[in-house]
């Protein structure tokens, strides 16, 4: 047992910090700037974080959830406004089904709610699927049901449409004029089993997401508290702000414990008991993060409540990320049933 | 990164898990009833003689020489097993470790660790409590000894100790923080009386007050120098925060499992309210057991204590009365039957905001020594 990260963990957590640092959106305004964009959009191809769960040997994947998770938290941090959970859970679905790596992007669809992956019984998508983290994805990824399983099939999402909450990621409905495209050389049917352990890896994916939400806007608040002065002091020197901000802090420490574990069990556990790990992780995670990107918008005042303000493009990418995979109610109920205590709601 | 036991400590859980099988004395829940403060000692003892306690402390005390990852080992097979939580006296050892001379260490540590002698803490007192360095407890030098006089609260198994470590003023010229020395004093004798405190669930037997009525202590037995008593202080309190120093991982872990077993054993009595208290509860204790393991595992870069024992304290006092919750909601008020252990849970639960430090100063410690507020 030695929950450290390894010193080549240390250095993907660094490398990903500083690509982020230099690259996301320094003001709201920055997020309509094309040519950061697409600086970052080719940066983060360079890396190679989105065939982190590309197979390699065996159809293992390349690397571990847990490094997964420490990019996603660092771009979180820094309100990175590339794809990155959309096309690593399309790679992860390809590689639980034994199937060739995508020609192209490719993200994933949802229900329209965001807490499972969109399922068809024949010919065209879901009228209320929706596909996320689209950045240049020209498909998404959704499940087909067959005799025992599930097929993957590919969507085109809608060209125009940007839906939801997060200003950082782009949801589109589905094309309803495209024809799905089967994915071709799947070499096994996915099974409820493989859908519970996909999901046991995004809901941690979600919570390293929200983990580097809840720093940044922790961060972002700490910032103001430090240089915003009234009464002739700082307000970051008045109690009744430094407790906001301590609540939100260790609530974050708390988050990050149950979520590494999460993204460790997501690769080591069986399926069943990493999808209660991550349930677990989810439930406080998202309570917490919601509280903490409050308590920056309060401890920013009235400007916290105005466009301009990053605070608000913190709140939103939380929302967004307790959503997918199911929020705090959702998580709640897979913990009561992995328990045994009263929920009746199916796991998957 | 890895949350899994290594085969050493694989084997290690196998162990202590057959070793509990056979060695479980089957206490109440701590803090409900007297009758569990009674059998800490033999509990300690036991544990000990075992090889179960003290795992991460160096073998010349009595400690196992491990790393400290298998004292959350230990934690969980006991949440597990049912069995009582190890006892808390981590912070006190962690003190003389850092600030005894080698002979304090070699008399007092062995007895310290193996639960043979038994200690208490006095440094609060009727109006030092937050303001731990305005105490007025004093110590004055009469030949070869110390004569102590003052009056200690919150003063933990004072009423079983054969020793209590004291904060006391030995240079009233000298700033308040520095005019402190600690001192351990023998409680068997005529200067010192102990009195107990009935805390709001009925227990007497875990805090006491302390009046010392010039009571003598060996002039040897100041543990660090005379002026380091303020440094030694906040080496123990600020470790007497962590989770994984106090065992209390299996404290709460044992009262969830008590709970979820209660709820699934009569699926239809218990309303959403209810389920939905003991799901939190659950998610928390499961939190702070995770927390512990990371805490721990970053011991073995050589980092100890320092302000996050504070952002620990803070979310360890969220379990603590999250169980509380779960523990009402679940076991009710009592109205109905003559068992009330859960209603003196809840009610215990309402002390982790206060002791240690109350979570008003732990939250003014993370903002001004983690987060830079004041800056």
């Amino acid at each position: 047992m030695d929950t450290r990260l390894s010193p080549e963990q240390v250095t993907l957590r660094d490398s990903a910090a500083s690509l982020v640092d230099k690259l996301g959106p320094k003001s709201v305004q920055q997020l309509d700037d094309p040519e950061r964009i697409g600086k970052l959009q080719a940066a983060v191809a360079g890396t190679g974080w989105h065939e982190l769960r590309a197979p390699a040997d065996g159809w293992a994947p390349l690397a571990s959830a847990v490094e997964v998770a420490i990019v996603a938290e660092e771009l979180a941090l820094g309100l990175a406004d590339v794809a990155f959970v959309g096309p690593t859970l399309a790679a992860e679905l390809r590689r639980l089904a034994q199937a060739p790596a995508a020609a192209s992007s490719e993200t994933v669809a949802f229900a329209a709610d965001l807490s499972t992956i969109a399922c068809v019984a024949a010919g065209t998508a879901p009228p209320d699927a929706v596909a996320v983290d689209v950045g240049g994805s020209k498909t998404a990824l959704l499940c087909a049901s067959v005799t025992d399983g599930y097929r993957l099939v590919g969507a085109r999402p809608a060209r125009e449409a940007h839906l939801g909450v997060d200003l950082t990621r782009t949801t589109a409905p589905l094309s309803m004029e495209d024809p799905l495209i089967p994915v071709i050389d799947q070499g096994r049917i996915v099974t409820e089993e493989d859908l519970v352990r996909w999901r046991a890896f995004g809901l941690s994916l979600s919570c390293a997401d929200l983990i580097g939400t809840m720093r940044g806007a922790i961060r972002l608040a700490c910032d103001y508290a430090r240089s915003r002065r009234q009464y002739g002091v700082t307000i970051g020197s008045f109690q009744a702000v430094q407790h906001l901000l301590a609540d939100a802090f260790v609530s974050m420490e708390g988050s990050r414990s149950v979520a590494l574990h999460a993204a460790w069990g997501a690769d080591a556990l069986p399926a069943d008991e990493a999808l209660a790990a991550a349930a677990i992780a989810k439930a406080y995670c998202a309570r917490s993060a919601r509280t903490a990107c409050e308590i920056a918008i309060q401890v920013h005042g009235g400007i916290g409540n105005t466009w301009d303000c990053l605070a608000h493009l913190y709140l939103r990418r939380a929302l967004h990320s307790s959503d997918l995979f199911g929020g705090v109610g959702a998580s709640l109920a897979l913990v009561r049933e992995h328990h045994g205590i009263g929920a009746h709601s199916g796991l998957r | 990164m890895d949350f899994g036991d290594s085969p050493a400590e694989s084997e290690f859980r196998l162990g202590l898990r057959a070793w509990l099988r056979t060695n479980n004395p089957g206490l109440p829940p701590s803090s409900t009833t007297d009758e569990y403060w009674a059998g800490q000692a033999g509990w300690h003892r036991a544990l000990h003689a075992a090889g179960f306690f003290a795992m991460s402390w160096p073998t010349d005390i009595g400690g196992q020489g491990l790393p400290s990852v298998y004292d959350v080992i230990v934690d969980e097979e006991l949440a597990a097993a049912g069995a009582p939580p190890r006892p808390s006296v981590g912070y006190l050892v962690q003190g003389f470790l850092r600030h005894g001379s080698d002979g304090l260490k070699s008399r007092f540590l062995p007895g310290l660790v193996s639960g043979q002698e038994r200690w208490c803490q006095g440094f609060s007192e009727p109006d030092a409590g937050s303001d731990l360095a305005s105490l007025r407890t004093r110590a004055e030098r009469e030949g070869d000894e110390y004569v102590i006089t003052g009056h200690k609260v919150w003063t933990s198994y004072s009423d079983v100790a054969d020793w209590c470590l004291v904060l006391a003023r030995t240079d009233p010229e000298a700033p308040k923080h520095r005019g402190l020395s600690a001192f351990v004093v023998p409680m068997h004798q005529s200067g010192i009386e102990q009195r107990p405190i009935r805390m709001i669930n009925g227990v007497t037997r875990e805090f006491g007050e302390v009046i010392f009525d010039r009571a003598g202590v060996p002039a040897d037995n100041m543990v660090g120098s005379p002026g380091e008593g303020w440094s030694l202080a906040m080496t123990i309190v600020s470790h007497e925060r962590e989770p994984g120093e106090l065992g209390y991982v299996a404290r709460y872990c044992k009262l969830v499992n008590e709970l979820v077993d209660q709820a699934r054993g009569e699926p239809t009595r218990y309303g959403e309210e209810a389920l939905r208290d003991l799901s939190w509860a659950l998610i928390e204790a499961e939190m702070l057991r995770l927390h512990v393991r990371r805490r721990l595992s970053d011991r073995l870069d050589g980092v100890s204590h320092g302000p996050e024992g504070s952002v620990d304290k803070l979310l360890m006092t969220s379990v603590e009365q999250a169980v509380g919750h779960a523990a009402l909601s679940v076991g009710g008020t009592a109205s109905g039957t003559r068992d009330d252990t859960w209603l003196k849970v809840y009610l215990y639960s309402r002390a982790q905001s206060v002791m240690g430090g109350t979570s008003q100063i732990q939250r003014n410690l993370v903002a001004t020594r983690i987060l830079e507020l004041d800056k």
